[in-house]
């Protein structure tokens, strides 16, 4: 079938005729790859220039307009062997990129004049023949260096410490940028009084340093973002929108405007809220509700984004949110709960607060000691000044970052992409834990059950069969097929079934009416409820296969494992009780409660937060989204409606539940680890500060001192890479 | 120590210009695929044409 596409979203125009597109490409893995898509796709007549991305797993494809369209593009990466999913990059990863490459030209600015003013330092230090004449000669060079450098590459810490200052608090670029520029200026007085001392080493060190914690952190923070940019187009719905004249045009979901009448078949997920015009189906709201059991609908229902449709095709006109319906509420009660969240204080701008006050009082105490001990003005401000340079808060500044750094790159392997910067410290705090059960703790597709007696070689020639079908339960069934070849002349009849000929009978698989399956006495394949069912016939013989939502395979020895932790862990689901009481009880929870509304799920956590506990949600439903909002922390599977995914702070992948338990573990140790780095702060500040208060910091103990206690936090950081003790198994 | 004065000036004007080449190998996009960069070297093109 030949159907027009719309893709104009993705696609910018450039000079010339010539058109721009990127895809999220599925499946590259080495270098072959590279090389087949970029060289197919240069063959093809049209093409300007095709580039892989092999990093972010994307591909810039440039084309004549007049000779080729964005659905041919994307078809021929497909003939090639690879999926490829049109992509719109976020303004907000634009920003983010100018931002990294921003920070990486303050490194290198950073760099050179640390290398060079280290350069002329170490043979001032080390020249003790040298005349006061080279020395100044020496000095006057730094200056020439460090000033303009620390004046680019300091920027960073001093537009974020006057925002920090015009906003009234303190963060830790305020105690950074006053060391950097009280350090330069004394040395400037210094150098013109032709003293022996100058700092400009110091300072543009510390800039170095800081600036490779934050260029990193950034850096990781970019990454999981570009990962999830990408789930996010692999996992893109597509709708077909029904034109006036008839034609049918396939469109991303993102482009259906309210009024637009859309064509859903079996099988499809409906791509926008709207209500039903014509047809008749089953459509299955787990995502949307968290009930199993399938609705009926007719024209005049309400459907929502996200549910899936199970039998017949619908046409479905698409209305902006109204009052009253289900979007509606989860949207206000989402408004509410965001407005309600108060932002936990993070733990780096606690240190700060504590420790920025101690060091400028230590500092004037200093002036004030050395003044009523005899010294001059000069020397007494002198040593002040060394004692704010010596305190400058570079291990305190790494200590934190660089933890999170490793910390998230680790949870990104075991496959968590961490959506908010301080979800590992707010992970680290939780001692509750509720889980929604449909999608969350179940899979979110349904799984075979079992199936009426049945000969292994019906099972296969059924599961073949299967992966023909656009049908939900037949993608379950299909997991069956030891052999993943299609039959070909395969016919599929849209919410009936498929039939084949098969050794020259014709083999069904669909609705039992389709088959010709007679109705059959349920309890031989077990307990009715909560199953679906298709039937297959071939050359006289007959199945009957049964699907219900499994639990995830790990979910009792994860939430085993959480309890260990001294978690408690609750479920709390939209479902009917009758529904999640066997869940709960395959995994030994006590706490659970079913049937709840979103406003339900709010009200039992706020009652929970009330009593003082920190609440990890997870969750994939839409009903969930609001729940996982006024959560301390939050998570959510891949599989989770897109509203909900958006609100999680942490999004995990993958069948296994093991994720869950392994965010918490690792964001504890990591909050370990920080606390670790921080004391060894103050330890370092505690054997410096008296050291600079009695005057005894030359620029060469300051080099030491810091390079010595920043590699220290460092080397502690890359602790939080190794697996926590006991996870998973 | 006449010497300095024209050899600090040189060993500056060389890290400038690694400086200036670093940010033209910034700015000319050779840091966004540092993966692909290091496969791109493997496939022996040059040989089978």
């Amino acid at each position: 079938m030949t159907e027009a596409s719309d893709l104009s979203m993705f696609v910018s125009h450039g000079a010339a005729g010539t058109a721009h597109m990127t895809l999220a490409v599925e499946g590259v893995g080495c270098a072959g790859c590279i090389r087949k898509i970029e060289g197919g796709l240069k063959q093809l007549p049209g093409i300007v220039d095709a580039r892989l991305n092999f990093t972010t797993r994307r591909l810039a494809v440039d084309w004549h307009e007049d000779e080729l369209d964005a659905a041919a593009v994307i078809e021929a990466v497909e003939r090639i062997g690879y999926r490829a999913h049109p992509f719109e990059p976020e303004r907000a990863e634009t920003d983010e990129a100018q931002q990294a490459r921003w920070l990486m030209k303050c490194l290198a600015v950073a760099g050179f004049a640390a290398m060079n003013v280290m350069l002329l330092s170490v043979s001032v230090w080390s020249g003790s023949d040298m005349t006061p004449l080279t020395r100044d000669f020496f000095h006057w060079l730094s200056a020439l260096i460090a000033l303009p450098a620390a004046g680019y590459a300091g920027q960073p810490f001093f537009q974020s410490a006057l925002r920090a200052i015009r906003a009234r608090h303190l963060n830790m670029d305020v105690p950074i940028s006053l060391g950097v520029i009280l350090a330069l200026g004394m040395s400037v007085v210094e150098t013109a009084a032709h003293a022996e001392h100058a700092y400009f080493d110091s300072a543009v060190m510390l800039l170095f340093f800081l600036l490779c914690g934050r260029y990193l952190d950034h850096a990781m923070r970019r990454k999981t973002r570009a990962a999830a940019a990408n789930l996010a187009a692999l996992k893109a719905e597509f709708a077909h929108r029904l034109e006036d004249s008839g034609e049918v045009v396939r469109l991303p979901a993102a482009a259906v405007k309210p009024g637009d009448r859309l064509l859903v078949r079996p099988g499809d997920r409906i791509p926008a809220d709207g209500a039903v015009i014509s047809g008749t189906s089953e459509i299955d709201e787990s995502l949307v509700t968290g009930e199993t059991e399938h609705r009926k609908i007719t024209a005049g229902a309400l459907v929502y984004a996200g549910s899936l449709n199970f039998s017949g095709a619908l046409t479905v006109r698409v209305t902006a949110a109204e009052g009253g319906t289900l979007i509606d509420d989860v949207e206000r009660l989402l408004q509410k709960a965001i407005e309600a969240k108060s932002r936990t204080v993070r733990l780096a701008d606690r240190a700060a607060r504590l420790y920025a006050p101690f060091v400028h009082a230590t500092a004037a105490l200093t002036v004030i000691g050395w003044l009523l001990a005899g010294a001059s003005l000069h020397d007494a401000v002198v040593t002040a000044i060394a004692v704010l340079i010596i305190t400058c808060p570079c291990a305190l500044a790494l200590a934190i970052p660089a933890v999170q750094v490793v910390a998230s790159s680790r949870l990104f392997r075991s496959g968590v992409i961490l959506n908010a910067g301080d979800a590992i410290e707010r992970l680290a705090q939780v001692d509750t834990v509720i889980f929604d059960k449909t999608g969350t703790l179940t899979l979110p597709e349904p799984r075979l059950e079992g199936a009426s007696p049945v000969a292994p070689e019906m099972l296969e020639r059924a599961a073949r069969l299967a992966l023909s079908s656009h049908h939900p339960l037949a993608a379950a069934l299909a997991h069956e097929a030891r052999e993943r070849v299609p039959y070909a002349n395969a016919v599929e009849e849209p919410g009936r079934g498929v039939r084949v000929h098969i050794e020259g009978s014709e083999a069904r698989l669909g609705s039992r009416e389709f088959c010709g399956v007679a109705a059959r006495d349920p309890h031989r394949i077990g307990s009715q409820d909560g199953l679906s069912m298709i039937a297959f016939a071939h050359a006289g013989r007959e199945a009957i296969f049964a699907f219900r939502q499994r639990i995830r395979p790990d979910a009792e020895a994860v939430v085993a494992g959480l309890r260990a932790h001294g978690l408690d862990v609750r479920v709390l689901s939209g479902d009917r009780a009758s529904a999640v009481a066997p869940v709960a009880a395959a995994l030994g929870l006590q706490d659970w409660i079913a049937e709840l509304k979103p406003a339900g799920k709010i009200a039992v956590i706020e009652r929970l937060k009330a009593q003082g506990r920190r609440i990890l949600m997870v969750g994939d439903g839409l009903n969930d989204a609001p729940a996982l909002a006024a959560a301390h922390v939050s998570m959510s599977p891949i599989s989770a409606a897109d509203i909900t995914r958006a609100q999680a702070d942490a999004v995990f992948l993958g069948e296994r539940l093991l994720p869950v338990l392994e965010a918490v573990e690792s964001a504890r140790a990591a909050r370990r680890l920080m606390t670790q780095n921080l004391w060894l702060a103050v330890i370092y500040n505690t054997i410096a500060v008296p050291i600079a208060i009695a005057g005894y910091v030359t620029p060469l103990i300051a080099a030491l001192a810091m390079s010595g206690s920043s590699s220290l936090v460092t080397l502690n950081a890359l602790r939080a890479s190794r697996r926590p003790d006991g996870a998973g198994s | 120590m006449n010497v300095l004065v024209y050899l600090v000036p040189v060993a500056l004007g060389l890290g400038l210009a690694g400086l200036a080449a670093f940010l033209w190998s910034l700015r000319s996009g050779q840091y966004d695929d540092l993966e692909g960069a290091a496969l791109r070297i493997l496939p022996d093109d040059d040989l089978e044409g």
